[in-house]
């Protein structure tokens, strides 16, 4: 039997890995994907949350954080590729109007 | 019984209606909206006061104005006799006053604004006299203060007007410091600042003392002198006196109405209407009674040397209020109401016939330089004639009974200054006869002195004009039938109306004199009269030249009179001179130049540097953002967890 | 012994699969290894016993998310992109950030204490199997948030049209 300790441990990791390429990585697609990431390590600690307590519910709040992520997603994409139309890049850095 | 509410209130709506439509829509014809919401005042006053005729009184509260723990402040109405004999004289004088302004004030470029300004003087002065608690009378005190300063001010683009109307507001300020003092010991006192509550409980605190700094004063003293300082103030009493001759530079009309017939009378009405703690104070009213028998002399012999037409009749005006304060001051309330009452009537006669004279001299008001100009208005003379007989007390016109009754109470009364007071008086009494007629022989008499161009341009007044004159000239003649002494009275079947009617409000002291007593009195308070007359009559139409010669003679006391005892450059000296002092070396200089601007311009430069420090947080990159939101997470997170 | 040994394997694959999805300056190749990371997350999925949860997770995720994805870094062509620096120069300070989230994290799961155990047990799941039971519950207890959740698709619909669209007039 896994302990649940291990698919925390997991989700942790999974989670801090996909924090770690949002805050670093300047492609603003690959730090999107990084934010799929952190929501799937989400996914993965409820599914065993739900596993280990018998208990449904985690899968319900699964099925929603996909529902949400997809919507995100589609949004987010949008986003991106008027952005892209008007600076001709998905470079973070050249992002700055907020410059104070 | 509520639509009395509308006796202020259409005054308000018509100051409304003229302020926000006259300039554009009304103009030549704003005077219809005043007069006729004036007159509708009137037409509810009359009947208010058949109302209290048959022996109602009314007091009812409008609405809540504030409430704020025990202290409840409503807009309510007491309508009982003192209230409705002030609903009379205001409503009617303004009212007369509104038509005659329609004629004076023909083609002024201010004309809705001069209506608008009247009519909420009215709402303002009806809301003092109407109210029945303290704090809406001083909403009205202050209302018809601010209407006043407006009014005299009314040419503002005439420097010396405009200060005139500031400084009616500053010397204002003084009195009504003390009035709003004395309100706020009456709320500590009683809790309230409703009338009746305050007044039924005033007699059971008659010996109580109040702790200040130290000192036992005598509360209800206290009380009384400190409302007497906003009488003081607002009915031109010495010290506080020295505004109201300048505020003659308003319009005619507003010297009529404001500084003659009513507002002026609002410190004699406060002091009638607190009767009720007067009364308990010996102090305070011997204060009163002094103050206006010293006020009434002063400004008397100040008017005996003035040659401007409005002034000398301001000065009669002080005069005239300190008599009815000396009345208040013996204890004799009702005579000192019935004094105001008849001289609204002579006193606004009096200045609007002044007006009536300015009208055809074209704006002149030396009086040296008139003469004979019964010829040219006769209308315009017969008023003025009878209302300077009335305020000099020729037997039968109003002033005659009502200062008898003042001088015959201030003799009789139990009053330790009465006597005093009684004697200044009967010199007032002359001193106003003689002044009264020096006006009247040399605007009326002798030969034109004025210039040729003027001489052209003499001619009566417009009807608008004259008619308010002739019934206002009515009620200088009658309006004192309704107070007609014992003494007269018995033998041709009247009473003494008024002080019965006065009498549950104000008390009617009997005077302890006989007969004989009160028909010396009398027949001296006559014969001052006429020898004023007669004096005048001597110095200034059978020998002219005498008054230049006694003042080339008496040259020193002539110079003080004519300079009105240099009050004013005292105050100047005192009271102007450091003010303008500190505030151009202590507030410009220290602490505006000094600690303000130091405050002002420092605060911003602060902000600048330190938010040009920290706008460089402000990257724009959202990584940045996001990183610092990180490490807040791992902070809290790390608090959460490992607690 | 199995059952650790098949979780090892997924777990070393996730990890390693995530680490190259945020580290591959190709976006493309970000996504391919993605597409792999769903499989492997919805085979962990199976192995807890959410046969609907794994296959949604392939269906929409690996099906439906990362085509669309694919299809906007293709649309973009970000090949000039490539040749620039990748990775921030504060890199260093984000790891220590996120390294020292991990121990916080990791070190407070010792002091986790499991609540009481629901109603689902595997058995009582296995025997209605696993979509009627979260379908059941879908459709009663959480019917209003999942009528939420559709309008909030709705939404997302309308507004990637909006903003993804070519203003008609330009």
């Amino acid at each position: 039997m896994v302990p649940l300790h291990w698919y925390l441990t997991l989700s942790a990791a999974v989670f801090m890995i996909g924090m770690f390429g949002f805050l670093t990585r300047r492609n603003i697609i690959i730090m999107f994907m990084s934010v799929e990431l952190m929501l799937n390590a989400v996914n993965i600690s409820l599914v065993s949350f739900s596993h280990y307590l018998q208990d449904l519910r985690g899968h319900v709040l699964v099925f929603f954080v996909i529902t949400v992520a997809a919507a995100e997603a589609a949004i987010g994409l949008a986003i991106i590729i008027s952005l892209f139309r008007n600076k001709q890049t998905a470079h973070v850095d050249e992002m700055n109007e907020m410059k104070g | 019984m509520n639509s009395y509410a509308l006796i202020p209130f259409l005054p308000l709506a018509a100051f409304v209606i003229n302020i926000l439509f006259g300039r554009k829509y009304l103009k030549e014809n704003a005077h219809w909206v005043s007069i006729l919401a004036v007159a509708g005042s009137w037409v509810l006053a009359v009947m208010a006061l058949m109302d209290v005729l048959n022996g109602n009184k009314i007091n009812f509260d409008l609405y809540t104005w504030m409430l704020s723990g025990g202290f409840k402040v409503s807009v309510g109405f007491l309508i009982d006799q003192l209230t409705v004999v002030m609903l009379i004289v205001v409503t009617t004088c303004s009212t007369l006053i509104h038509i005659y302004s329609v004629g004076y004030m023909h083609g002024d470029t201010g004309y809705y604004r001069f209506f608008s300004y009247l009519s909420l003087f009215t709402f303002s002065m009806l809301m003092l006299v109407m109210a029945n608690n303290f704090l809406q009378l001083y909403f009205g005190w202050e209302g018809v203060g601010l209407c006043s300063y407006f009014l005299i001010g009314y040419y503002f683009d005439k420097k010396s007007a405009s200060d005139a109307g500031k400084k009616a507001f500053i010397v204002n300020r003084f009195g009504d410091f003390g009035f709003g003092l004395g309100i706020f010991v009456v709320f500590l006192t009683f809790g309230t600042v409703y009338y009746e509550p305050v007044f039924s409980q005033a007699s059971s605190l008659a010996e109580a003392t109040y702790n200040f700094l130290g000192y036992d004063v005598h509360l209800m003293t206290l009380i009384a002198l400190l409302l007497f300082c906003g009488s003081i103030g607002k009915s031109a009493q010495i010290p506080l006196h020295v505004w109201l001759p300048d505020a003659m530079e308003g319009p005619t009309p507003v010297s009529a109405l404001i500084h003659a017939a009513t507002m002026v009378t609002a410190g004699v009405f406060l002091v009638a209407r607190c009767s009720p703690i007067f009364s308990l104070s010996e102090t305070a009213l011997m204060v009163v009674a002094l103050t206006g028998a010293i006020t009434s002399l002063f400004a008397a012999t100040i008017g005996l040397v003035q040659n401007d037409l409005k002034r000398i009749i301001a000065y009669s005006t002080v005069s005239q209020l300190g008599y009815m304060f000396l009345a208040c001051g013996v204890g004799a309330y009702t005579a000192g109401i019935f004094h105001l009452y008849t001289h609204a009537f002579f006193k606004a006669l009096l200045f609007l016939c002044a007006g009536s004279v300015m009208h055809a001299m074209g704006g002149e008001l030396d009086i040296q330089k008139m003469g004979n100009l019964k010829k040219y208005m006769p209308i315009t003379y017969a008023t003025m004639l009878i209302a300077s007989f009335s305020i000099s007390g020729i037997p039968g016109l109003a002033g005659f009974f009502s200062k008898d009754e003042i001088l015959w109470m201030a003799y009789a009364g139990e009053s330790p200054v009465g006597k005093f007071v009684w004697a200044i008086g009967t010199l007032v009494a002359f001193l106003t006869a003689f002044y009264s007629f020096r006006l009247i022989f040399l605007t009326f008499h002798g030969k034109f002195r004025g210039t040729h161009e003027q001489e052209h341009h003499l001619h009566e007044s417009p009807k608008s004009m004259t008619i308010p004159l002739v019934l206002l000239c009515v009620g200088a003649v009658a309006a004192g039938w309704v107070g007609i002494p014992a003494l007269i009275g018995e033998n041709i079947g009247v009473h003494n109306y008024i002080a019965e009617f006065m009498k549950p409000v104000l008390g009617h002291p009997e005077g302890h004199g006989t007969h004989g007593e009160e028909m010396v009195v009398m027949l001296i308070s006559i014969a001052v009269g006429l020898a004023g007359i007669g004096l005048a009559y001597f110095m200034y139409i059978i020998r002219p030249e005498l008054p230049d010669r006694l003042a080339q003679q008496f040259q020193a006391v002539y110079r003080i009179l004519f300079n009105k005892y240099y009050v004013d450059e005292l105050y100047s000296f005192i009271i102007v001179r450091p003010a303008i002092w500190t505030a151009k070396n202590v507030l410009i200089g220290i602490t505006d130049g000094h600690i303000i601007e130091a405050v002002v311009n420092g605060v911003p430069s602060a902000i600048a540097a330190l938010s040009s420090g920290l706008r460089k947080i402000q990257t724009g990159l959202m990584q940045h953002y996001a990183t610092i939101m990180a490490t807040g997470i791992l902070i809290i997170v790390a608090i959460m967890l490992l607690r | 012994m199995l059952q650790q040994l098949f979780f090892g394997y997924y777990a070393f694959a996730i990890i390693i699969l995530s680490l190259l999805v945020v580290t591959r300056s190709n976006p493309v190749h970000s996504v391919m290894w993605m597409l792999l990371l769903f499989f492997h997350i919805a085979g962990l999925y199976l192995f807890l016993n959410a046969e609907f949860i794994a296959a949604i997770q392939v269906i929409v995720y690996a099906g439906a998310i990362l085509v669309l994805f694919l299809f906007v870094v293709l649309l973009l062509n970000l090949r000039e992109e490539l040749s620039l620096r990748q990775v921030a120069g504060s890199w260093p300070s984000a790891f220590f950030i996120v390294a020292g989230l991990f121990v916080v994290v990791t070190a407070a799961l010792g002091s986790y204490v499991p609540g009481p155990v629901g109603a689902y047990s595997i058995a009582a799941v296995r025997s209605e199997t696993h979509v009627k039971a979260l379908g059941k519950l879908l459709y009663t207890e959480y019917l209003f948030p999942f009528e939420i959740a559709s309008l909030v698709l709705l939404v997302a619909v309308v507004g990637a049209v909006v903003l993804a669209k070519r203003k008609l007039r330009s």
